[in-house]
């Protein structure tokens, strides 16, 4: 379904992913963990093409991708409804008037009863809240059925309710219509009941499979190059590197390790 | 006050048609031009259009001409200098708007040394809307209409490239093309109302209708119907009473410019509340 065979990416000669390798069966919902600049998007962009590796092959089976990007601004006075973004997704490319369209409506229709959005698929979009706005960004991502998702940090900025609804909504779509799901987020916890492959990216480089494989001290300390602990609390995963902040190199003092804090 | 004689005047017939088209354009593509957060894209090239305006005066030839070839070539050179990020794009504009500026100056300086065009700087930066040439009307319609079209083919595009430009490109258009084709279809329509409510004042033909109507409009369609209809009658309206000013200070009018802004203002600011009145009503419905 996805395959991406040592991807590496610099940009102005700084290394920002380097010998990226996994694949995904159809399917497979995976989480994409990382901390603020481990080159989570950058990943993401260079699978859709946004971004060309300097080494390295995306294959994605010819397929079409359904795309969330991270922080959508959305401006209040955008003369949109929610189901005029949905429509874009499906159309939103090709030139000239849209006519009105029977059809064209249905489609939109039933992709906002999809994402449970019926409620306020004719609210301007911008006066919806996070979690609405991020189901019809879902919709609009899904309305040309394609088989492949990613999303980038879609649960950044939601309260914790939102980020339970879009979890479960994604693992229903993911479910229900054999979509194989790739999303990045900073924090695995919320992912945890629904993901069946993690990529994990660190310094560059990246682990993956399955949570049980890729989430343990050994793995973890050898991506990151020191020792980390992972500990497994109330049904929850911290990733902290031991003796804190002091025990971390120099390279590493940038990126903090915590990946998670207990709430 | 106004009778058939309004309608039966030459250079009102001149000024209510292409006054009529200058607003109408601008308030299609202002639309998009707010959207894209470019008010200061469009009020830039309205500026340096007026390098072209000044010239036109100094070598005869016909102004929408110099306004139109003008504001091209500074979209042209905005897009050249290139910006990725909002931020830059500001800096290449007040850049591009400071060259133009200059050349404006210079010219201007000229038409009033060089030519009995004593009233040149107040004609291009003020407009002449009671000043046109019949002549000028072909070319008037037929770049307006180009720009009518060009924005409807844009249409899907732009909105698309206004929620993310990802988005768009993801789905194979160029985000940056698209760009490029809407500040030229930008360039025609500050260069029409430059050439009749003067070169400072399209700013507000451009911005104002499109800002009031965003207030309003929870579709595109109908913020374009409502950017269209304030833009209108702030032109028509304004035509209406400058000529009606002849009556009210005897010997002399009003200018036309000084009733559009003031249309176009009265309008922003009925919006406000307005817009904030529907937004209550739409959430009490739903
Ligand atoms: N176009 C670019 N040019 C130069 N550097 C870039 C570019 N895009 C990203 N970077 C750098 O690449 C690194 C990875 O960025 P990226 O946005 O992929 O991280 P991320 O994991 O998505 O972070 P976040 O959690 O903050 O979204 C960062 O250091 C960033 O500064
Ligand atoms: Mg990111």
């Amino acid at each position: 379904m996805l395959t991406l065979s040592s991807i590496s990416v610099a940009f102005a000669g700084r290394t920002i992913l380097h010998n990226v390798d996994f694949t995904l069966a159809q399917g497979s919902f995976c989480g994409l963990i990382g901390s603020n600049g481990s080159g989570k998007t950058t990943l993401l962009r260079t699978i859709l093409g946004l971004v060309k590796p300097d080494r390295g092959t995306v294959d994605t089976g010819g397929h079409e991708i359904g795309y969330v990007p991270q922080k959508i601004q959305l401006d209040p006075f955008m003369p949109l409804r929610a189901r005029d973004v949905v429509a874009l997704g499906l159309d939103g490319n090709r030139f000239g008037l849209p006519l009105p369209s029977a059809a064209r409506r249905r489609t939109v229709d039933a992709m906002l009863t999809a994402v449970d959005a019926t409620g306020f698929a004719d609210r301007r979009v911008g006066d919806l809240s996070g979690g609405q706005q991020q189901r019809i960004m879902i919709a609009h991502a899904l309305v040309r059925r394609p088989k492949l998702l990613l999303l980038d940090e879609p649960l950044a900025n939601l309260d914790l309710r939102s980020v339970a609804e879009v979890v479960s909504l994604l693992h229903t779509l993911s479910f229900e219509q054999r979509i194989t799901v790739l999303l990045s987020a900073h924090d695995m916890n919320p992912l945890l009941p629904v993901m069946d492959r993690i990529v994990y990216l660190a310094n560059g480089s990246s682990v993956s499979g399955t949570v049980g494989e890729v989430v343990r001290g050994a793995v973890l300390s050898r991506l990151y190059g020191y020792h980390i602990d992972v500990i497994r609390v109330h049904g929850r995963v911290l990733v902290v590197a031991a003796g804190g902040e002091d025990a971390l190199d120099a390279d590493a003092a940038c990126e903090p390790v915590h990946v998670t804090q207990i709430r | 006050m106004i009778g058939a004689a309004f309608f039966t005047n030459g250079p009102v017939q001149v000024a209510l048609i292409i006054g009529g088209g200058a607003a109408l354009v601008s308030a299609v593509v202002g639309v998009f031009t707010v959207l894209r957060g470019q008010s200061f894209a469009g009020h830039a090239l309205a500026d340096i259009s007026s390098a072209g305006g000044s010239a036109a005066l100094l070598f005869g030839i016909r102004p929408l001409a110099g306004f139109l070839a003008m504001a091209a070539l500074g979209a042209g050179g905005m897009e050249a200098i290139g910006a990725r990020q909002i931020r830059e794009r500001d800096l290449v504009t007040g850049i591009v708007l400071g060259a133009g500026l200059g050349v404006t100056a210079l010219l201007l300086y000229l038409d009033m040394t060089t030519t009995s065009a004593s009233g040149a700087a107040n004609t291009v930066m003020f407009g002449s809307m009671f000043a046109i040439a019949p002549a000028t009307i072909p070319l008037a319609l037929g770049v307006g209409l180009l720009a009518l079209a060009m924005t409807a083919a844009l249409y899907r595009p732009l909105l698309l490239i206004a929620i993310d430009p990802d988005l768009a490109a993801i789905r194979g258009i160029d985000p940056r093309l698209i760009g490029l084709a809407h500040l030229l279809v930008l360039a025609i329509a500050v260069a029409l109302s430059a050439m009749t409510i003067g070169a400072i004042l399209s700013t507000a033909l451009l911005i104002g209708p499109a800002a009031a109507s965003l207030r309003l409009a929870t579709r595109p369609g109908t913020a374009i119907l409502i950017a269209v209809a304030i833009g209108l009658s702030a032109t028509w309206g304004g035509i209406a009473l400058a000529y009606d000013s002849f009556y009210w200070t005897p010997g002399h009018g009003w200018p036309v410019s000084v009733f559009v802004v003031m249309i176009v203002l009265a309008a922003y600011l009925a919006a406000g509340p307005l817009g904030s009145a529907l937004a209550r009503r739409r959430m009490a419905r739903s």
